[in-house]
């Protein structure tokens, strides 16, 4: 029964997929444009979380979300960070 | 102490102001005391919605100067048992507001009502900063169309950053005819790419037309299609458990029949 309804609604190239599709792709755009104040927040989490591990020069840091392109004319949002260190935590020994 | 509930969406003309007159009267059918703030300053829409147009004496940038009380500024809607009305300004900026004198008032309001429902204008500026100011929880409207699902993320972000993390969702205007041949984004589709949880669906229905011309909220009338989806999302917010139906879901023969018949009336959304 299914089938011999399917046989008569055409299955192919449905608008609502396309725009489905263009949806998905402008909001990854979208979402990588974050505010400032979003961007900040990740700041600092990131630092405390490495802190435990390394002392860092909090004033170098540098966070950015940037776009890579690809080989297909899409783009990959790609999170650079550059963390410049100050020395190493020991570890093993602080673990105790 | 109630619940300060913002109606957002980020794009104009998805009914958000229907939305917030709907739900709100259907709450008060429920029998909980609500009132509705219209926080669209400068271009208020929510007193004609409901009808309400010519009973306005005060509105909410008198109240936050000071200029009446509280009280005097709330519109009673006597075809209701606990309904009121805070108009915006009509003749003013949207700058006349604070953030901070939002929270005030939402925090007063919400010590005499079980439900304050803040109707937010479009946009992201001022205005949504105000909307969303004073509320514990937020629902997204929005229809099955690009520029608004577009939007309606950007939204969720925003309310994200104002500690607002997990709104709920209202698909508007859905078009059963549209989604079963494959031309209208269906429910999961939405759902799939806004990842927040689904408070309601409500179809498209001209009655939200007619209603709106009569000035009386389409949910008084238990048989239009809408007024019964909002009678549903209203029974939802209150904590009931009811199923949202899938209208995508492939038609059984019987209800091909029916269409062909005109008989499938009793379809809940």
């Amino acid at each position: 029964m299914i089938s011999l309804f399917k046989f008569f609604s055409k299955d192919e190239n449905k608008s609502k997929d396309i725009a489905k599709e263009r949806l998905k792709l402008v909001l990854t755009h979208d979402r990588a444009n974050v505010s400032p104040k979003y961007l900040d927040m990740m700041k600092d989490d990131i630092i405390k979380v490495m802190s435990s591990y390394m002392e860092i020069e909090e004033e170098g840091i540098d966070i950015n979300l940037t776009r890579v392109a690809n080989d297909d004319d899409t783009y990959t949002s790609t999170l650079v960070a550059n963390i410049p260190i100050k020395k190493m935590k020991n570890i093993g020994k602080n673990n105790g | 102490m109630g619940e300060v509930i913002v109606i957002t969406s980020g794009k104009g003309g998805v009914g958000k102001t229907t939305t917030t007159a709907n739900i709100g009267t259907a709450l008060a059918l429920e029998g909980k005391s609500v009132v509705m703030v219209d926080a669209d300053i400068g271009l208020r829409n929510l007193d004609v919605v409901l009808g309400l147009e010519n009973r306005i004496v005060y509105d909410l940038v008198d109240v936050v100067e000071g200029t009446c009380r509280l009280k005097q500024a709330l519109v009673r809607d006597k075809r209701f048992d606990k309904m009121y009305l805070m108009p915006a300004a009509q003749t003013r900026d949207k700058n006349a507001v604070s953030p901070e004198q939002m929270q005030k008032l939402c925090n007063d309001l919400k010590e005499q009502f079980d439900f304050v429902l803040i109707d937010s204008p479009a946009g992201i500026e001022h205005g949504f900063k105000n909307a969303v100011a004073g509320a514990d929880r937020a629902i997204v409207v929005t229809v099955p169309e690009v520029s608004a699902v577009r939007d309606a993320d950007r939204i969720i972000g925003m309310l994200a950053t104002n500690d607002l993390s997990n709104p709920l969702l209202i698909i508007n205007r859905l078009r059963v005819d549209l989604v079963k041949r494959g031309d209208m984004m269906n429910i999961d589709d939405t759902n799939e790419i806004l990842g927040i949880d689904l408070l309601g669906v409500v179809p498209d229905d001209e009655n939200i037309v007619i209603s709106t011309n009569r000035g009386e909220p389409v949910v008084i009338d238990e048989d239009t299609m809408a007024g019964r989806a909002f009678r549903n999302i209203a029974k939802r917010l209150l904590g009931e458990d009811i199923p949202i139906m899938d209208l995508d879901e492939e038609d059984t023969f019987l209800d091909k029949i029916k269409r062909l018949l005109g008989m499938d009336k009793n379809k809940k959304h």
